[in-house]
């Protein structure tokens, strides 16, 4: 074993306004993406199965939130986001990738959650943006490049507010207990990436109908000094259901099981969106935004390697970075994993890789290089875990 | 747990025993910061390590860690039961949680571990 079991936690990492509070229950914390979270409280297994059985609750506050607003809020959006963002409800999320300029290959900075709202006062958009911790301040560094000069603001609330998932097929009506009887009604009636305002514990709240777990949930925004209470009301109403506190380690596997990518694994600057099955997440009709050229060129392109899910059936897990070989003969390298974990709710270990298009059909064999040893593995569709269809709406496609 | 364990830094114990056979296993501080135990390797019966050596591994949730040889030997018995039940490192890994049985080069290499008592110190300084 290594000499420290845990590690380190720099003093200057950042803290969400819940960050005390994992410290004093018994929260793990580490060093995420510069800011200080709790891997996990108690076991990341016992955390992923509670979010599957009846609900978990996840400090997502590092996550930035950036809110732009003005009468050219919406444009200017529509003009650098790969969705469309014109054609975007009051009240709807829409899952798009940030891409940049650049000469050669597009550049994409992130990929996001982009939502529309509508201002009470004078009806304007007020738009929202909901990105990776760990691109933050990148993204919201090449926003400030290209702002018009009037008509467009761009605030970054993230350290301001605090966002709770809520997770789990007991998680949206749990949420709604906790409002007055026309907010939780609301709750319950919002449809799969649709949001809405609501007093939750008594605060007031943003509820969006959205999550990174494969579970039917909800996301609860809220300011930061609210953080504490909303959280603790949450989980106290939580508790008698079998729910709990979860940390990112379950808030990994969870996404794992969904076949969710996630920035900096399956989804990279110079990654090919259709390769990995984001193709949704880009459209070309008509628009044009920052490296919407570029994409254009991919698009017409057959990929050289494509995602896939591995299902090794063992206990020991493939981790990204691992190769990935063609089965028995020759042992090709065709490949490389993205992403690799023990699937508690699946019971063995799963993963996701970037293989070569003609290895790529789902029943084939793999061989993956695990330190000394030769792992087969089978290739299966994606996602690894889908919920029954008992919660309200379908599960988003990324 | 008997008096004369020893442990290394790597969180490793090793308990002497008859014929200069030494019992190893992990720290029950190992095994509770590890958690979410999946799988475990053991090393071949028969194979000759040299101290610091890895002889294992043992696999979480999270991570992969090595298990190291506290000091040099010969490997003469493994826990095969262990694998297949590795919460029993959770639960008794001072006892039936043991890993392998070390026939012991050098039994004054033992001396350069830690005790107890040096070893708490150590558990102690590191964040939980």
């Amino acid at each position: 074993m290594s000499e420290s079991a845990t590690p380190r936690v720099p003093a200057s990492l950042r803290e969400t306004p819940l960050c005390r509070w994992h410290a004093a229950h018994g929260g793990r914390m580490v060093d995420f993406a510069g800011w200080n979270m709790p891997v996990q409280y108690t076991s990341i297994v016992d955390e992923h199965l509670a979010a599957r059985a009846a609900v978990g609750l996840f400090d997502v506050s590092h996550m930035g939130r950036l809110s732009v607003t003005g009468p050219g809020s919406l444009d200017w959006l529509e003009s650098l986001l790969t969705r469309k963002v014109a054609g975007i409800a009051p009240g709807q999320f829409r899952y798009t990738l940030v891409t940049a300029d650049a000469p050669g290959p597009v550049v994409i900075l992130d990929d996001a959650l982009v939502s529309r709202d509508t201002d009470a006062a004078d009806g304007s958009p007020r738009m929202g943006l909901v990105v990776n911790a760990g691109n933050r301040e990148r993204v919201v560094a090449w926003l400030r490049s290209r702002l018009p000069a009037a008509g467009v603001d761009l605030v970054d609330q993230t350290l301001a507010t605090a966002m709770i998932a809520v997770q789990g097929p007991q998680a949206v009506e749990l949420v709604a207990t906790l409002c007055p009887p026309a907010d939780g009604a609301r709750i319950i009636a919002l449809g799969t990436y649709r949001g809405t305002t609501a007093s939750v514990a008594g605060r007031l709240a943003a509820v969006s109908r959205t999550g990174y777990t494969g579970e039917d949930g909800v996301e609860v925004t809220v300011a930061a000094a609210d953080a504490v209470a909303v959280w603790e009301a949450i989980l106290a109403a939580a508790a008698p259901l079998g729910g709990r506190a979860c940390g990112l380690g379950a808030r990994d596997t969870l996404r794992l099981e969904a076949g969710m990518p996630l920035y900096g694994h399956e989804l990279l600057p110079h990654t090919d969106p259709f390769a990995i099955g984001l193709g949704l997440a880009v459209n070309l009709e008509g628009r044009s935004f920052p490296g919407s050229g570029a994409l254009a060129i991919m698009k017409a392109a057959t990929p050289e390697r494509v995602r896939i899910g591995l299902d090794l059936g063992s206990k020991r897990s493939a981790r990204e970075g691992n190769l990935v070989f063609t089965s028995g003969g020759d042992g090709r390298e065709v490949g490389v994993v993205t992403s690799g974990s023990f699937a508690p709710t699946i019971g063995h270990a799963v993963a996701m890789a970037l293989v070569d298009r003609d290895r790529a059909a789902e029943g084939g064999m793999l061989d993956i290089a695990i330190r000394d040893a030769r792992q087969p593995a089978r290739v299966v569709g994606l996602p690894f875990f889908k919920r029954s269809p008992a919660g309200g709406g379908k599960p988003p496609a990324a | 747990m008997q008096k004369d364990v020893r442990f290394a830094k790597s969180h490793e114990w090793i308990a002497p025993g008859e014929g200069g056979v030494a019992t190893v296993g992990i720290s029950a501080y190992a095994v509770e910061a590890l958690t979410d135990l999946v799988f475990m390797q053991l090393p071949t019966v028969g194979r000759k390590v040299k101290a610091g050596e890895s002889i294992g591994e043992i696999e979480s949730v999270k991570a992969v860690s090595d298990l190291y040889a506290p000091v040099s030997g010969e490997i003469v018995e493994v826990n095969t039961s262990l694998p297949d039940h590795l919460e029993t490192l959770g639960k008794d890994p001072f006892g039936a949680g043991w890993i392998v049985k070390l026939r012991v080069d050098d039994p004054a290499e033992l001396a350069s571990l830690l005790d107890r008592a040096a070893y708490d110190a150590l558990i102690g300084s590191q964040p939980h």
